[in-house]
């Protein structure tokens, strides 16, 4: 079970971008968060994925609240969760190989002998052919990268996911891919989904449940939130 | 209003490689009429853009024609492509509009700036009036202008630049993928308005670039579908997203992909434009595919395709048997 309880977060303290949001994800349950660009739902995107400490509330991991977040959270913690962002470019290290890239998380965590049986096979699940393995992010096109992205999301064999606006710069046929790719998975490990998107009908067609940011977060609503930056 | 015939770019690479980013383009753009280019990213619908604009790099060689009115775009000097065409002609409304704009400047001194490049007003009284009625033409709220871009949201940076590309008045909007990253909403409300202005001035035309097909749908008259460098469909819009569908084997792949529909992927990848095959580049991913595939099927009618799905056949491409070549 994951659960988001009255979490406040933000970059400012005085200018939260999130205001008491509370959800669950059941396990195996896929949950599609919905809500329009600067609302704050890519934050508490983070938050649920341990990758940025709120300022206030719990988040509870199977029952036990998480105390750290980022590098200090647990190992255990940490890969348990696979994340997709947006923007590809932004989150893929430029000078990496695409093979590497999807390795990353195996060498990080110590397990580079995992490599060379599962990389070859998460590579042809996610669609990508060897000859692109062996490319750099300059060198492949944007729903390639997405591609190897998600497959470095799927790596350690998470127990959940967050796919953050995952599919919002693909087209609709690479969208379609890589979302039953993730269903695959799910399918075949159990895995639960948090899909963070502001398309309700590729959100209603890929959930289970799509609940929307304003009834996630009801406080957030009137202390308006000004436009994000770089959301 | 736009004609452009045969159209080809080709990238030539170090070690002579040539990356074919666009071949043998045929589409006219006639006033009161938006078009909209669909297809995947890489497919060679940016470079198509980038040459009606005369801004391809160095390395890029390009044949046939693409007459604006008497003007060939693609074999005008820069000088003219920028004194009489870029702003002036063809308004372009970019992608990513907070790259677009200038950070540091306001909205209201950028537009003050274009209408002074673009538009014969002069003094600062008049400036500032043209620049607001610039701003109001786009729906940009006039009591917004003073702020800088990061200031606004997605929606009305849209607007922005949209108010940027509409100050010189120019016959020909080119929107370059412009809902990209926007709320569905903010998506209805962009290509809304750049219809309007289409509509508002019936010599307008409007050529949008998209990998949104339900922004297509929304604003388009006709469609042109590109894959790997090639119009392979090009369709009334009404007859593409409509009963009939679409006749080309990937444009219906495409159109099957989307989550309203079956959310189906196409199987595979599009090819690398560097290494097309001698035929069909579609026939590795498509189910109707047979022998007569191996050489290229011109674009003939309305779609470029060997075996086309019949209009009022629903089925789709995977399941279809090709039909009989013959029939
Ligand atoms: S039927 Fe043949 S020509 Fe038509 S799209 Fe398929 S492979 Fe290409």
């Amino acid at each position: 079970m994951l659960e988001l309880r009255a979490i406040t977060a933000g970059y400012d303290r005085r200018a939260p971008v999130v205001r008491d949001a509370s959800l669950t994800v059941a396990p195996g349950e896929a949950v599609g968060l919905l809500g329009p660009s600067g609302c704050g739902k890519s934050t508490l995107a983070r938050v649920a994925a341990l990758l940025h400490r709120p300022d206030a509330g719990t988040l509870l991991l199977d029952g036990t609240p998480v105390r750290h977040w980022r590098h200090r959270a647990p190992r255990a913690q940490r890969t348990a969760f696979g994340v997709v962002f947006q923007q590809p470019r932004l989150s893929a290290d430029p000078r990496l190989r695409l093979t590497d890239l999807i390795a990353e998380p195996l060498r990080a965590t110590g397990r580079r002998e995992e490599i060379p049986a599962r990389v070859p096979e998460l590579a042809d699940t996610v669609g990508l052919t060897p000859d692109l393995l062996t490319r750099r992010p300059h060198e492949v096109s944007d729903g390639q990268l997405q591609r190897a992205c998600l497959a470095r999301a799927l790596v350690l064999r998470p127990r959940w996911l967050i796919c953050d606006e995952m599919t919002a710069m693909l087209d609709a046929s690479t969208t379609a891919a890589l979302v039953a790719v993730v269903e695959d998975y799910r399918a075949a490990t159990g895995a639960g989904l948090l899909a963070v998107g502001h398309d309700r009908i590729l959100l209603d067609r890929w959930c289970d449940r799509t609940v929307h940011w304003d009834t996630v977060a009801p406080a957030g609503k009137e202390g308006a939130v000004p436009a994000t930056p770089g959301r | 209003m736009l004609s452009v015939r045969g159209l080809s770019v080709r990238f030539l690479l170090p070690g002579g490689r040539r990356i074919a980013a666009v071949t043998d383009a045929h589409f006219d753009v006639a006033p009161g009429e938006c078009l909209a280019l669909i297809g995947e990213s890489g497919c060679g619908k940016s470079v198509l853009v980038s040459a009606l604009l005369g801004l391809l790099p160095a390395n890029a060689q390009t044949a046939g024609s693409a007459l604006l009115g008497d003007l060939d775009l693609l074999t005008a000097d820069e000088r003219t492509l920028a004194r009489t065409v870029r702003g002036r002609r063809i308004g372009l409304v970019p992608q990513s509009p907070a790259a677009h704009l200038t950070p540091v400047r306001t909205i209201r001194s950028q537009l003050e700036e274009t209408v002074a490049q673009l538009t014969g007003v002069r003094g600062r009284a008049a400036l500032r009036t043209a620049a607001e009625r610039a701003a109001e033409r786009a729906a940009f709220p006039v009591d917004h202008l003073d702020r800088h871009p990061h200031e606004l949201s997605g929606g009305l940076a849209q607007r922005a630049a949209t108010a940027l590309a509409l100050v010189g008045g120019a016959p020909l909007l080119l929107a370059d993928e412009p809902t990209t990253g926007l709320d569905r909403d903010l998506v209805d409300r962009t290509v809304d308005e750049l219809r309007r202005h289409v509509d508002a001035d019936g010599d307008r035309a409007l050529l949008m670039i998209t990998h949104d097909l339900a922004a297509a749908e929304r604003v388009a008259d006709r469609v042109a579908v590109m894959y790997a460098g090639r119009i392979v469909e090009l369709a009334d819009a009404e007859a593409f997203f409509g009963a009939p569908g679409p006749r080309h084997p990937y444009s219906r792949g495409l159109l099957d992909a989307l989550p309203d529909r079956a959310f189906t992927p196409i199987p595979g990848m599009p090819p690398e434009l560097g290494a097309l095959p001698d035929g069909c580049a579609f026939a590795a991913r498509c189910g109707r595919a047979t022998d007569l595939c191996a050489t290229l099927a011109p674009l003939t009618g309305p779609v470029a395709c060997h075996h086309p799905i019949p209009a009022h056949d629903g089925k789709s491409p995977s399941t279809a048997a090709p039909e009989d070549i013959r029939a």
